[in-house]
């Protein structure tokens, strides 16, 4: 693989994560912060597929996987509590 | 042009239109406004960005394995990203933060009301 593919594709991972950590910072709110979470996961994910392309090795493939999981399960769980949450404030008004 | 080059060629051209469509994602994770908006500028390069570095790998490496285990993540990435993203934007309206001044038509909020007239 050219090492300036390899580098460009480094370089715009780099600033879109820069960007999504800018989101997680600002918030407003908690699924805000949630889907910000989720883009970054994808950016890790791409980041191995890259490091694999470059290098042809598998051995980062069941990272990908337990990656692609674990976001899948952090995201649902946090829009389940926060439809929790909302369901007791509204009860409480 | 032999197929060493080609797939060369092919490989670049997905990692890196993989890695311009999250750039793009990220960009409208900051500029655009609202909940769901945020939600549907993430959601699809999250699927094609990581499919097409996917493919990029399963190029790379050329073995009948490791192509399995990337269909099988495609797979699992295709399923899972939009049940999250409707997860997410479901808690979203439930909880108040879809502005409804932006939205052109609320079928949900009609369909809602129907059902607590004929509740209560």
């Amino acid at each position: 693989m050219n090492p300036v593919v390899i580098a460009l594709c480094v370089g715009m991972l780099t600033v879109a994560a820069l960007l999504a950590l800018l989101r997680v910072a600002k918030g407003p709110t908690m699924l805000d912060r949630v889907i910000a979470l989720d883009v970054i996961v994808a950016i890790v994910v791409i980041g191995l597929c890259v490091e694999a392309a470059a290098n042809r090795h598998a051995t980062t493939l069941p990272v990908i996987v337990v990656l692609a999981l674990v976001g899948f399960v952090g995201s649902v769980s946090v829009a389940r509590y926060a439809s929790k949450e909302s369901a007791a404030e509204r009860g409480r008004r | 042009m032999d197929w060493t080059t080609i797939g060369t060629v092919v490989g670049s051209a997905a990692l890196l239109l993989g890695c311009l469509l999250t750039l793009v994602a990220a960009i409208g994770l900051l500029r655009l406004s609202d909940v769901l908006a945020r939600m549907h500028t993430t959601a699809k390069p999250q699927v094609l960005g990581v499919v097409l570095s996917l493919v990029a790998v399963g190029i790379a490496l050329q073995r009948t394995t490791d192509i399995a285990t990337l269909v099988a993540i495609a797979a699992f990435q295709l399923l899972t990203v939009p049940v999250a993203a409707h997860m997410v934007g479901r808690a979203a309206y439930r909880t108040g933060q879809v502005d409804a001044s932006v939205l052109d038509h609320d079928d949900l909020a009609e369909k809602l009301a129907e059902e607590e007239r004929s509740a209560g």
